[in-house]
């Protein structure tokens, strides 16, 4: 690999005049978004300056420990950040489901990547490990965020029909097909649309930081296309989990709708 | 064929004792509020009732399979739900939601056009009018065959003419067939008309409501 060129400090900074700019815009037309615009810039740095700090701590003392703490924090960060989105309250045998699926999907997801595609080595270096583990979570928690508001509220919305296909003999999970099958559809169609626009509306981050690196960009498509069926192999499995386990929180042992 | 004892439900219902005979009619018969589409869904176990005891062919119903107990004793809702899709996925749906055989097209239209629903088996169930889809929900539970029936209000929606002609339509195949049905309505007429017995409800009460007979 030929490296990358170094960024200055200075230079880096330059970089800062684009909010600069985008802070004139809005105050010249008076759009009320100067707060957010610098309180989001402050914490892109300083996440990622702490990130920077903690990753390369982490790869220069390679520990299969912390290659799993990193797994664990990213893995709590993602079901809360689930449980916070749903905008209505859930009951606490759907939050169990979500963990369960969550953690579930995407440890099989990556484990799958790590030892049978990839074949990291050791199976847990950080440098393959911890990004990996992250696109694959991040994307789940997009997909079963969807997936969990559109079965709440199908479930809120056609509770009539559900209760008419109960009426004529309908088991729960026939009767609840249709809005599982309407979520998992809305849980997976971002995934599959970015499968179709990728590489001609933009480059993914990871093929990007790959060439960027100073890798081929044959190389770089290589480990595109295997984390895109990466990514939506763990987007449907755990969307899958989700609602199978889900749905039957809405009934009770009677076979009736809860509430 | 039911047995109700000492039943209520939250605050809207509360029964004594209640008998409703096989291969009969019965109505319900009173005014809004009385509790009759929930006395209907005790009976198929779409609620539980919280206290007393509900039999059916004298078994206890709180020990009886649900969805095996809803395969007998179908019931129509108030507000019968069109499923997506066409006419005649629209009066399969049953049979399939009861795991029963699919019927020819030939036995669907000829269904269609007892129950005077000027439509094709193709056309989108969204088309159909207020009054047509309450009466292809009445065809779709028809088509099912079951030994006891549970309708509410079924023909709500329908001038008086079309009423007289699917109530006869649907009394006679209750009667044909040997099946049981608990009917509720509002019209005095259609309860004195068509029923064997009339169970009058009263707002929060049925406590020993008044039986008619009508033979």
């Amino acid at each position: 690999m030929d490296g990358m060129i170094d960024i200055t400090l200075l230079q880096l900074l330059s970089a800062y005049i684009f909010i600069l700019i985008l802070l004139a815009i809005v105050r010249l037309r008076k759009i009320p978004r100067e707060k957010e615009i610098i309180i989001a810039t402050l914490r892109m740095t300083i996440q990622l300056v702490l990130v920077g700090y903690l990753l390369t701590f982490i790869f220069e003392n390679e520990h299969v420990l912390y290659s799993i703490i990193v797994l664990v924090i990213m893995q709590v960060f993602a079901v809360f950040n689930i449980y916070k989105r749903s905008k209505i309250e859930m009951d606490k045998q759907l939050k169990k489901i979500i963990a369960v699926s969550m953690v579930t999907g995407t440890l099989f997801t990556l484990f799958y990547f790590d030892f049978v595609v990839v074949h990291f080595s050791p199976w847990y270096d950080p440098r393959y490990f911890i990004p990996i583990a992250g696109m694959i979570i991040g994307n789940s928690m997009t997909g079963v965020t969807l997936g969990v508001s559109a079965l709440i509220e199908g479930f809120s919305s056609r509770r009539k029909e559900v209760e008419s296909a109960l009426m004529l003999g309908a088991t729960p999970n026939r009767a609840a097909r249709s809005i599982v099958n309407h979520s998992f559809d809305s849980a997976i169609l971002p995934t599959i649309n970015n499968m179709v626009g990728m590489g001609i509306v933009f480059l993914p981050g990871m093929m990007t930081g790959v060439i960027l690196s100073g890798a081929s960009p044959l190389d770089a498509i290589k480990y595109q296309i295997a984390i895109m069926l990466g990514i939506t192999g763990s987007v449907a499995l755990t969307v899958i989990l989700f609602l199978y386990f889900g749905y039957q929180t809405f009934f009770n042992k009677e076979a009736q709708l809860k509430g | 064929m039911f047995t109700l004892k000492n039943v209520s439900y939250k605050n809207i219902l509360s029964i004594d004792n209640i008998e409703i005979k096989g291969q009969a009619i019965t109505t319900l018969f009173g005014e809004s509020g009385s509790g009759k589409s929930t006395f209907l869904k005790l009976l198929n176990r779409i609620h539980t009732n919280e206290s007393g005891e509900i039999t059916y062919k004298n078994q206890k119903i709180s020990t009886l399979d649900p969805i095996q107990l809803r395969r007998e004793v179908i019931m129509l809702p108030q507000e019968p739900t069109i499923f997506k899709g066409t006419v005649r996925d629209n009066l399969q749906i049953g049979l399939e939601f009861s795991e029963k055989e699919k019927k020819e097209d030939q036995e669907l239209m000829k269904l269609l056009e007892s129950l005077k629903v000027k439509k094709q088996l193709d056309d989108d169930g969204k088309e159909l009018s207020g009054g047509e889809k309450q009466r292809v929900a009445l065809g779709r539970i028809m088509l099912l065959d079951a030994p006891v029936y549970l309708v509410d209000e079924p023909t709500s929606a329908l001038d008086e003419s079309t009423e007289t002609t699917i109530m006869d339509l649907f009394i006679n195949f209750i009667k044909d067939n040997d099946k049981t049905a608990v009917m509720v309505t509002h019209s005095k007429e259609v309860a004195q008309k068509y029923s064997d017995e009339v169970i009058y409800m009263k707002n929060l009460m049925v406590g020993g409501a008044t039986h008619g007979r009508n033979d």
